[in-house]
């Protein structure tokens, strides 16, 4: 049995955050769960996606957020219990049903999960989705801590309920990933199925139902708040003429740097965890009695403005700080040192932070960035293009996902990215704004995130540029889940539909498309020329399983290869396509027979032939 | 309770994750508060993977930089790169055997030498136990138990207040029962490596 379905209330264990998190939506009887796949919330969804596995618990890998929201507003529009996570980007995806849904409401309770990425450990940005409680209309809870999670899922449903309304669940990657101690409670049972009931003033959003719709959000809103003045996830912790107003894993650095700077006898915190909407009251008398208050947040002021706001209302007249050059900034996560030392500087406590030691001597230590894997079928692809287009000059759009690796030299395939699905659609603006030859890349499942309705766009306005599609098998970058394309017997699963990309495509109207086999050097060149030559909108699907993903299947057994006494130091393996399985060894170049998977791309580009299957034994 | 505070860097694959793990199991075993964070995004993928575990009464779950009390290292030139984790009060532990990067693998960059690293450490933090943890794990029987072997050297610093009998319950809790007796030995190999090391 999955161990996050152990019932056994009073069991306690150590568990990532987001293993919490899932637990704790089961605990709370969640029946239905959506998702598409994102660091830093992967975990959760992996975790419910394997429960599904042993219980009557609905899952599903959506095809991308927007979708996953979409699905999800269904269930809980029918009564049941709904979970849908992503990553805070994730939210931009679904953001158009998510600002209609808070109109519309829910019957049963629904969960809406954002993973904010402070310090951009694994994202493009580091947007702070705390504005989408208040751009749309959502109540919105706030966790310190990873126990503190599991504990907050299960309230946010019975909020979502009391409110009818979807509950914005905000955390960020140090309480995903983050392990702690936490108390299994009682699973509540789960209503599977629900039942669907006409409610046309409510869940038609034309004008005439939205306008009655957006006063009946401020309402709840209104209750919303009323609830969260006397919410016990709004904390005051100690007493005294300074005021500390936190939220989230700040709150913890904040209680550590009062202790450490030794003034609990005169510091206050408040931590708000029901933070949107706002609780006016609660806020206003908190800031009457302090002398000066600080607001720790990371990200933006989204709670300083609030409450500078508030105390202008009541005529309080305090210092009030919080983004500045001195004190915090916006950028990046905070640390217990940074909010020790700028809550020091604040309150004028005599503080000297610690001094970095003297690193005058140090040498220079060599990077260790990440690569694409031994065996990746991407770094053939790359190379491969490089070659058939090297007379050209090329720009080349690229998207989401391991292959976005590919922008490192020396294959140095990448040259724009902004969102998933966006390689697609910037190749139609650059194809029509310049001269240049656009080739981008995309891979399979950010293909199906959202790269067909941009496809759709360039065959429709006749855009002239080569789209690569990197056919895996397999959502890579998060951890190996499933997409629409993948053989889902692979996963011993059944019941599931497939959908085929190549006749996809076919069907989508593009009238150039080719398969290549990227371990087929030679000809996927060739067949990669052809599709460079032709004026309109060609595709090139590249077909090869994940490294990784085959060799856990066992579907690639490793067959290494070695380097013969042919070898007469070109290096063009090396210095064209930097497997990292080479490396040097008394001026010659090696491969390591325990991480060569056999591909075998650098024995077709050896001018000399000198690379070969090392002989077993 | 006074808060220890503890860094692992180690290269994606080393097995630091499941070390931590273990780490906190004993804790737990031993009624000593933890929180542990971890950046893991391209482990996979060849990159630098930190635990930062935070033993006793503070709440927080990160560790700032020269706030480290003891840094645990995997790999050498890592254990280097995370001297701005340490101060002059910080022990550090550790391996010995490099995990070249690819750049150096190729000829296009040099790696620190070894000694000079030991000499850098020795200097500047309160101690240093330098091990060849990987010549160890392979006696032991296995060179996927580097990790186990660190932890032997970190449970004998005698730091973590908590007892070694209570690491190997959670050693035995947390890994695989058929690599039990190798990472055993592992553990014991690591723990006497550190006890016999003089700089």
């Amino acid at each position: 049995m999955h161990k996050l379905l152990n019932d056994s209330p009073g069991e306690q264990i150590m568990l990532l955050g987001n293993e919490a998190i899932a637990r704790g939506a089961i605990e709370a009887g969640v029946a239905f769960a959506t998702t598409y796949p994102g660091t830093p919330s992967s975990e959760i969804s992996l975790n419910l996606f394997q429960m599904s596995q042993e219980t009557d618990l609905y899952f599903e890998y959506s095809t991308n957020e927007k979708v996953a929201l979409e699905v999800a507003a269904a269930a809980a529009n029918s009564g049941l219990r709904t979970f849908c996570m992503m990553k805070h980007v994730g939210l931009n995806v679904a953001a158009d049903p998510l600002m209609t849904l808070a109109y519309v409401g829910v019957t049963g309770g629904m969960v809406i999960l954002t993973a904010d990425d402070p310090s951009m450990f694994s994202s493009q940005n580091e947007q702070d989705n705390r504005y989408y409680a208040k751009f749309g209309n959502l109540p919105m809870l706030e966790p310190s801590s990873v126990p503190e999670a599991k504990e907050m899922i299960k309230y946010a449903f019975d909020l979502s309920e009391q409110l009818s309304q979807p509950v914005l669940l905000r955390t960020t990657t140090r309480i995903n990933h983050s392990n702690a101690f936490v108390t299994f409670d009682d699973i509540k049972p789960r209503q599977t199925k629900g039942e669907f009931v006409r409610e046309p003033s409510r869940c038609v959003t034309v004008p005439a139902v939205s306008r009655q719709l957006h006063a009946k959000v401020l309402e709840k809103m209104s209750k919303a708040q009323s609830i969260g003045e006397t919410s016990q996830l709004n904390i005051v912790d100690g007493s005294g003429k300074f005021g500390i107003i936190t939220n989230g894993v700040s709150f913890h650095y904040a209680q550590d740097a009062v202790k450490d700077l030794g003034i609990e006898d005169n510091t206050k915190i408040l931590r708000l965890g029901f933070s949107n909407p706002m609780p006016e009251k609660l806020i206003k008398d908190f800031l009457k009695d302090c002398e000066k208050v600080l607001v720790i947040e990371e990200g933006e002021p989204f709670m300083e403005e609030a409450v500078k706001a508030f105390a202008q209302e009541d005529g309080i007249i305090i210092p009030i700080k919080g983004k500045s050059e001195k004190l915090f900034s916006r950028l990046y996560e905070y640390d217990p040192a940074m909010v020790r030392e700028k809550t020091a500087l604040f309150f004028g406590v005599d503080y000297t932070p610690s001094k970095n030691l003297e690193n005058a001597d140090v040498p220079e230590i060599p990077m260790r960035p990440p690569n694409l894997c031994s065996g990746c079928s991407h770094r053939a692809t790359f190379y491969e293009v490089k070659q058939a287009g090297k007379e050209m000059d090329i720009i080349c759009p690229t998207d989401i996902g391991c292959y976005t690796l590919g922008f490192l030299p020396p294959l140095s395939m990448g040259d724009f990215v902004i969102c998933m699905g966006s390689s697609v659609s910037s190749s139609c603006g650059f194809s029509q704004a310049t001269d240049q030859k656009v080739v981008s890349f995309i891979g399979d499942s950010t293909f199906f995130h959202s790269g067909i309705t941009g496809l759709v766009n360039a065959v429709f306005n006749n855009h002239n540029f080569t789209l690569v599609i990197l056919e895996n098998d397999i959502t890579a970058m998060t951890g190996h889940q499933p997409h629409p394309g993948v053989d889902m017997e692979r996963f011993g699963l059944d019941g599931f539909g497939r959908v085929n990309i190549e006749q996809l495509v076919k069907t989508l109207g593009v009238k150039h498309v080719s398969i290549v086999k990227p371990f087929k050097v030679k000809k996927s060149i060739e067949t990669i020329k052809e599709a460079l030559e032709y004026k309109g909108v060609s595709v090139i699907i590249s077909q090869e399983p994940c490294a990784l993903y085959a060799k856990s299947l066992k579907l690639l057994k490793p067959r290494a290869f070695t380097v013969s006494d042919k070898c007469v130091d070109h290096r063009d393996c090396i210095n064209t396509i930097a497997c990292p399985s080479f490396f040097i060894e008394d001026n010659k170049v090696k491969i390591d027979a325990d991480t060569c998977v056999g591909c075998a791309v650098c024995a077709q580009i050896c001018p000399e032939n000198a690379i070969r299957p090392l002989k077993k034994g | 309770m006074e808060t220890t505070r503890l860094i692992i860097v180690a290269v994606g694959g080393q097995g630091n994750l499941l070390a931590s793990k273990v780490l906190g199991e004993a804790a737990l075993i031993s009624g000593v508060p933890v929180r542990m964070s971890e950046i893991h995004g391209m482990a996979q993928r060849g990159g630098v993977v930190e635990s930062a575990i935070v033993f006793g009464d503070a709440t927080s779950s990160i560790i700032s930089d020269n706030e480290a009390d003891i840094l645990l290292g995997f790999e050498p030139s890592e254990t280097l790169r995370a001297l701005n984790r340490c101060s002059k009060n910080t022990k550090v532990i550790t391996n010995t055997a490099t995990l070249p990067p690819f750049t150096v693998s190729i000829g296009k960059g040099v790696y620190p030498d070894v000694e000079n690293i030991k000499e850098l450490i020795s200097d500047k933090c309160a101690s240093l136990v330098a091990i060849d943890a990987m010549k160890l794990a392979k006696q032991a029987g296995s060179p996927m138990s580097v990790n186990i072997v660190l932890l032997g050297a970190l449970v004998q610093s005698g730091t973590l207040g908590f007892t070694k009998e209570n690491v190997i319950k959670a050693i035995k809790s947390r890994t695989k029962k058929s690599f039990l007796d190798k990472n055993l030995e592992a553990f014991e190999l690591g723990f006497q490596a550190a006890q016999n090391y003089s700089a």
